[in-house]
């Protein structure tokens, strides 16, 4: 319905050695590969993978957020939460726009979501059971993905690539927004900075593992790295993250649930960076593969939306087709 | 003058503000992802316009009240928008259809505003009526397909004309107050915003093959404060936090 025109567009080139070498040699120019030009079929699977399980956090994030829109404190706090869920859903179609590039249509990419097929930020299965969690996740959860997307903004691919450059500069502002939500809970009552630390020690741990599985776990990124998809690795994120956050937590009074934290001297060739504990990875799997405490909400809500929606769907496009037999007719 | 004027304001205040509350409900839920974005859109102009309204009354009352005060910290009955606002969703035909009838009323009502005397409700009618034309655009289009649309389609958007149409007749209802501002040239006059209204409705309904029921028991009693046992529900969301959490600042 939405990408017609491209689907089934591109011709798919001999994949032999010297195509392989020729595509490496313009990725190692930093050349911007755009939707027409030849590419390995494993460099396009992986993008449309990337770009879909971006696209689909964006959208499956507007579900934890959106849980308080008609709760929000004040108006000025519910029609800045408004404007960000919106954000998010602008993001989700504009991703969606970047792998359409690439020759999957919105559709597609939908009913892969709903059936489970495709992944989506293993973060927005977890609950947002306080007003705090709205500031804590802008503040961490957007905070991480700016760790992750600002260098997706160099990505290889060039329609991705400019996506993330006005993705990173609305992210950047939801983290200023989170961080000064969460402030001000620290600056009022003692019922309020309880729920701004509560808040912090359920999505301190998840937001660490929005970087994925440890480098020496990482299915996908050597290849990514070489294809200039990604341009630094899980762990290398993570600690950029914790090293940029634990600061600003220490600002406001909040301490990290995290027992084992400490400043290390010698960390990043000598600059010093935080050690920090143990991630409970199995809570990580656990989560991914669909256990975590919303998951199958998540799901359920997207579906109930999509289902109950057919019928305007159907509408609209059952109206397109008699408006055009009428201008035919006329 | 300026109670009559106060309690007129309050009026149209809640009646944002409530509409924007039931619009902002399906954020995430929307049968497209372009809805998905429109809903908060059209939620974003109502609040925003509830919070420009809230703030001269705040102004008007001159107690040191804020918008949040009078959003957040009054009784059911203390409400008063019409009833047509806080009607439920229920599906989208119903939320399209409550949508176009109030913007269709606000638009001819911001355009009379611009040549009252009141100088900040002048100004907020400049802004407000850009953005409740598109209201109209938006919801008119789609009052249009689902009337026009599948067979289902046109079934539902019928019965959402049947259960919406009794609380219209609510918008172009006069009470002392607002007499009185009209009498001063403060307010337009709703009852002359009609033909307008009508106009609007009756060429969207054309096109979306739809018949304009004749209003024999119309629904009033919000701008009395007599609301809809739907609305203390809504209540109960809206006002949670403030009243969890009396007297603190978010």
């Amino acid at each position: 319905m939405y990408s017609q025109g491209l689907i089934g567009a591109d011709s798919q080139p001999v994949e032999d050695q010297a195509f392989l070498d020729a595509f490496q040699r313009r990725i190692d120019a930093e050349e911007k590969i755009e939707p027409n030009d030849p590419m390995p079929m494993a460099y396009r699977n992986t993008l449309v993978r990337m770009i879909g399980q971006h696209a689909h956090s964006e959208i499956v994030g507007m579900l934890p957020e959106g849980n308080w829109i008609t709760r929000a404190p004040s108006l000025r706090r519910k029609v800045a939460l408004l404007a960000k869920v919106q954000d998010e859903g602008g993001h989700g179609l504009y991703l969606y726009s970047a792998a359409e590039t690439l020759g999957v249509s919105r559709e597609q990419m939908t009913e892969e979501l709903l059936s489970g097929e495709a992944k989506y930020s293993s973060i927005f299965n977890y609950p947002t059971p306080t007003w705090a969690d709205i500031g804590t996740i802008g503040w961490l959860v957007d905070g991480a993905a700016i760790m992750n997307q600002v260098p997706l903004c160099r990505c290889s691919y060039g329609p991705y690539a400019r996506a993330m450059i006005r993705v990173c500069k609305e992210e950047s502002f939801h983290q200023r927004q989170g961080y000064e939500l969460v402030k001000s809970l620290c600056e009022g009552s003692a019922d309020q900075k309880a729920m701004a630390q509560d808040s912090l020690n359920r999505w301190w741990w998840p937001s660490l593992m929005m970087f994925g599985p440890p480098d020496t776990d990482s299915q996908h990124s050597d290849q990514s790295m070489k294809w200039k998809i990604k341009r630094f690795t899980n762990d290398e994120l993570r600690q950029k993250f914790v090293d940029a956050t634990v600061p600003q937590a220490e600002l406001i009074g909040l301490s990290m649930p995290d027992p084992d934290l400490k400043w290390n001297e010698e960390k990043n060739n000598g600059q010093g960076g935080y050690d920090f504990g143990e991630i409970d990875w199995d809570e990580f799997w656990r989560v991914v593969n669909g256990h975590g405490m919303m998951n199958k909400d998540r799901i359920a809500a997207r579906k109930k939306a999509w289902e109950e929606g057919a019928w305007v769907r159907d509408a609209a496009k059952a109206y397109a087709a008699k408006q055009k037999q009428r201008t035919a007719a006329a | 003058m300026s109670e009559h004027l106060l309690n007129t304001v309050l009026q149209i205040a809640d009646d944002h503000l409530i509409l924007g509350h039931r619009v902002s409900e399906w954020c995430g839920h929307a049968p497209m992802l372009e809805e998905d974005l429109s809903m908060p859109n059209m939620a974003l102009d109502l609040i925003g316009q509830a919070r420009s309204l809230y703030t001269y009354v705040a102004q008007l009352e001159g107690k040191g009240r804020t918008e949040d005060d009078f959003a957040y910290l009054r009784g059911d009955r203390e409400y008063r928008n019409c009833l047509l606002v806080e009607r439920n969703n229920e599906d989208f035909a119903h939320t399209v259809l409550r949508q176009l009838y109030f913007a269709a009323f606000m638009k001819p009502f911001w355009e009379a505003m611009h040549t009252c005397s009141d100088e900040t409700l002048v100004n907020i009618s400049h802004k407000a009526v850009k953005e409740i034309a598109y209201h109209v655009r938006h919801c008119g289009e789609w009052v249009i397909r689902l009337g026009d649309g599948t067979a289902i389609s046109a079934e539902r958007m019928h019965d959402a004309v049947l259960a919406l149409h009794p609380y219209t007749a609510e918008l172009f209802e006069i009470d002392n107050n607002r007499q009185q501002c009209i009498n001063s040239g403060l307010f337009p006059d709703s009852q002359a915003l009609q033909p307008a209204w009508t106009s609007t409705i009756n060429q969207i309904f054309t096109q979306a093959k739809l018949a304009v029921p004749r209003d024999e028991y119309p629904q009033t009693g919000g701008r009395k404060g007599l609301h809809t046992e739907d609305f203390g529900i809504l209540l109960s969301q809206l006002q949670y936090m403030q009243r969890a959490y009396p007297g603190a600042s978010w």
